[in-house]
């Protein structure tokens, strides 16, 4: 029984770290990367000893990508800024809809909810590069297209099925008495919805939350077609780094490093929740 | 007289469509006096749960009305109600502790932090609960959680509290011990509570009326002695009462001044027609075919009497419980000593004119008790 158990624990422990050797390996390599220039990423044999050097996150922070015949003016910051604003601007607006909305397919059930629910989440199936070209111009003939509204609108199309489908099975899963004892308290239907409905959801609407802000954070076609260069974010103006003059892998690295800081923070700040949310089905029943 | 509290005025009840959907409750009327406790008993599924939360608002009336205080409220949202209630599955809120979901219930009434907090602790020490009150409700036991429900509902000061089987997780002995706080509890504070039980002591320990449902209909509604000693139909008769009511069909005949019942396997009882009164005389020879009622209680061995087998003789530590066969059916009753009785043993059983209860039984209504003509 014993000597079973150590050996599980010995399996368990060599899979686990070959999963995370696997996932982690090349992010870790790629830090690695953004602090060295071509000279050391490219030779040969690759050691993983070398001067750490930041020209890399310097040349992006300051928009100068000095290639060997000519220095590049790239916005990457300003794509970040623009990645940043849009994921969360978008995610906002789509959990300030999404949430009531889902705790209206949640708890009044009525003709035709179920239709309408599921053309909300139909919007998911349907090919972006469909809706792009006759959206592209509905934007321009209002006035919509390369702005940011427009693109937080588009963007809706991507963070709010998600976050309906979502957050409405954590509040089917919330059994509806718990409600009715706060409402029958005195408390009306918005205070139990605020008081009780939400914290119990909680961590379903942070989950959404989260992978909403991932999905939109990795949004590329939307925005590589309605945005100009001002508005770009990262994942389009990335592009930009393959260049004529060759291929810089440190900046890429840094690029990326820097570009996947957010998502990688938030993450991690929100497993919390995420675990919160596992646990959650202990209210049912 | 008191005032009406509650008014049912002949409430239906369907799930899904009204006449197609399931019928939980059917043509129900009764009212409910302020500062009476109405226990209502029924086997499950008859309709209990869906008539309280009809009366909280969380069910709409498929027909009929309700009113409380004498206002109309089956169409107010709950909170319009000022009803309390402890609901069959607990529902307490799993984010917050003992104390919180208890003083959550409060927290709407203005009342200063002090107040609330003295009030959650007097009902936690009523109930017993006063030492998780600040633990969460996740990671309390069921019996616990359920006194927190009830405590939930007990402290608040509406003007109905309903009860739905709120002691059902206890061991007796708690459950006897927190009934009487509850009894002086609400009465002390003058409070209406329904309260749905299926432990028939606590009915009668508690109510002072008692509803008696099944299949969705209202089969009595009246004091526990009431529907000891009347039973209004068969069915109430054999559900309330431990053991059940003992019951044999019997065919009616007088003649000679005497009352002869027919029962099966050739056993006959007779009384002298005095006994009973005319109208009851009357009301027997033109049913003719009877179902007899009597309580184990009242059945006697006695020298001369029926001839009936032991079947079983059980001894529960303070009363004996007999069966016996008798008129091609079971006959139990119930003695306070311990019987040395064996299986096998033959015995006489005399059964009483003012003991038994007559039904009709083409309709089941209750025809006669004792010597006693209904209606
Ligand atoms: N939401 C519902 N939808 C459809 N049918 C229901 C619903 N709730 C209850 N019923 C049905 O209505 C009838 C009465 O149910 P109810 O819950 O009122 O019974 P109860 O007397 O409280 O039973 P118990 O003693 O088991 O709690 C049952 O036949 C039940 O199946
Ligand atoms: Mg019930």
């Amino acid at each position: 029984m014993q000597s079973v158990s150590t050996l599980e624990r010995v399996l368990r422990g060599i899979a686990i770290t070959v999963i995370i050797l696997f996932f982690m390996f090349p992010i870790l390599w790629i830090f690695l990367m953004s602090f060295q220039t071509n000279e050391t990423i490219l030779r040969v044999p690759p050691s993983i000893f070398f001067e750490p050097t930041l020209v890399n996150y310097k040349a992006l922070i300051s928009g100068r990508l000095e290639g060997s015949t000519a220095t590049l003016e790239i916005a990457f910051m300003s794509n970040l800024y623009n990645s940043l604003f849009l994921s969360v601007t978008s995610v906002t607006v789509g959990l300030l809809l999404g949430v009531p909305a889902a705790y209206a397919f949640a708890r009044l059930k009525f003709r035709g909810s179920e239709d309408i629910a599921f053309t909300l989440l139909s919007f998911r199936f349907a090919p972006p590069l469909l809706v792009l070209l006759p959206l592209t111009i509905y934007f321009q003939q209002i006035g919509l297209a390369d702005t940011y509204v427009g693109l937080i609108w588009v963007y809706q199309l991507i963070v709010l099925p998600l976050i309906l489908w979502i957050v409405r099975g954590y509040f089917e899963d919330i059994p509806a008495d718990i409600e009715y004892a706060y409402r029958i308290a005195g408390h009306g239907f918005w205070a139990t919805f605020r008081r009780i409905a939400l914290p119990l959801a909680g961590p379903g609407i942070a989950a959404a939350g989260l992978l909403a802000f991932i999905f939109a954070w990795n949004n590329f076609i939307f925005a590589l077609v309605l945005a100009s260069a001002d508005k770009q974010p990262v994942t389009v103006g990335a592009l930009a780094f393959i260049t004529a003059s060759g291929i810089n892998y440190g900046q890429i690295a840094a690029g990326i490093i820097l570009s996947i800081a957010p998502t990688f923070a938030l993450a991690l700040y929100a497993q919390r929740y995420l675990v919160e949310g596992l646990s959650l089905g202990a209210v049912k029943g | 007289m008191s005032e009406v509290m509650l008014k049912l005025d002949r409430v239906d009840k369907f799930y899904g469509l009204i006449d197609h959907g399931v019928h939980a409750v059917r043509d129900i009327s009764m009212e409910v006096k302020q500062g009476d406790i109405v226990a209502l008993l029924g086997s499950s599924g008859c309709g209990k749960t869906s008539t309280l939360r009809m009366v909280a608002g969380f069910e709409p009336v498929s027909r009929g009305s309700i009113s409380i205080n004498g206002r109309e409220i089956h169409h107010l949202p709950p909170v319009k109600r000022n009803v309390a209630m402890a609901f069959e599955g607990y529902s307490l809120y799993p984010t917050v502790t003992v104390r919180d979901n208890i003083a959550f219930a409060l927290k709407s009434g203005n009342l200063p932090a002090t107040e609330v907090a003295r009030k959650v602790e007097n009902v936690a020490e009523m109930l017993e609960i006063s030492n998780i009150l600040d633990r969460y409700a996740t990671s309390i036991s069921g019996g616990q959680q359920q006194r927190a429900s009830l405590a939930r509902a007990l402290i608040r000061d509406a003007d109905l509290h309903l009860l739905d089987e709120p002691m059902g997780q206890l061991e007796p002995q708690l459950r006897t011990l927190l009934r009487g706080r509850i009894k002086s509890y609400i009465k002390e504070r003058g409070l209406t509570a329904i309260l749905v039980t299926h432990d028939q002591t606590e009915a009668n320990a508690l109510a002072d009326k008692i509803a008696v449902m099944e299949d969705g209909e209202l089969q009595q509604y009246a004091s526990p002695d009431e529907i000891k000693e009347a039973p209004a139909n068969l069915f109430t008769g054999t559900f309330v009462g431990e053991p059940p009511m003992n019951v044999f069909p019997a065919t009616v005949t007088i003649a000679d001044a005497m009352v002869t019942l027919e029962m099966a396997d050739g056993l006959v009882l007779t009384y002298p027609a005095n006994a009973f009164p005319n109208d009851l005389l009357a009301r027997l020879v033109e049913l003719q075919q009877i179902t007899l009622g009597v309580r184990p209680y009242s059945v006697k061995r006695s020298e001369k009497g029926a001839p009936a087998v032991i079947v079983a003789n059980q001894w529960l530590g303070d009363q004996t419980h007999i069966a016996a066969s008798f008129a091609g059916s079971a006959l139990v009753l119930v003695e306070h000593d311990r019987t040395h009785l064996s299986v096998g043993d033959r015995i006489a059983v005399n059964l009483e004119p003012s003991d038994l209860h007559v039904f009709n039984p083409a309709t089941g209504m209750a025809v006669s008790h004792g010597t006693e003509l209904v209606g």
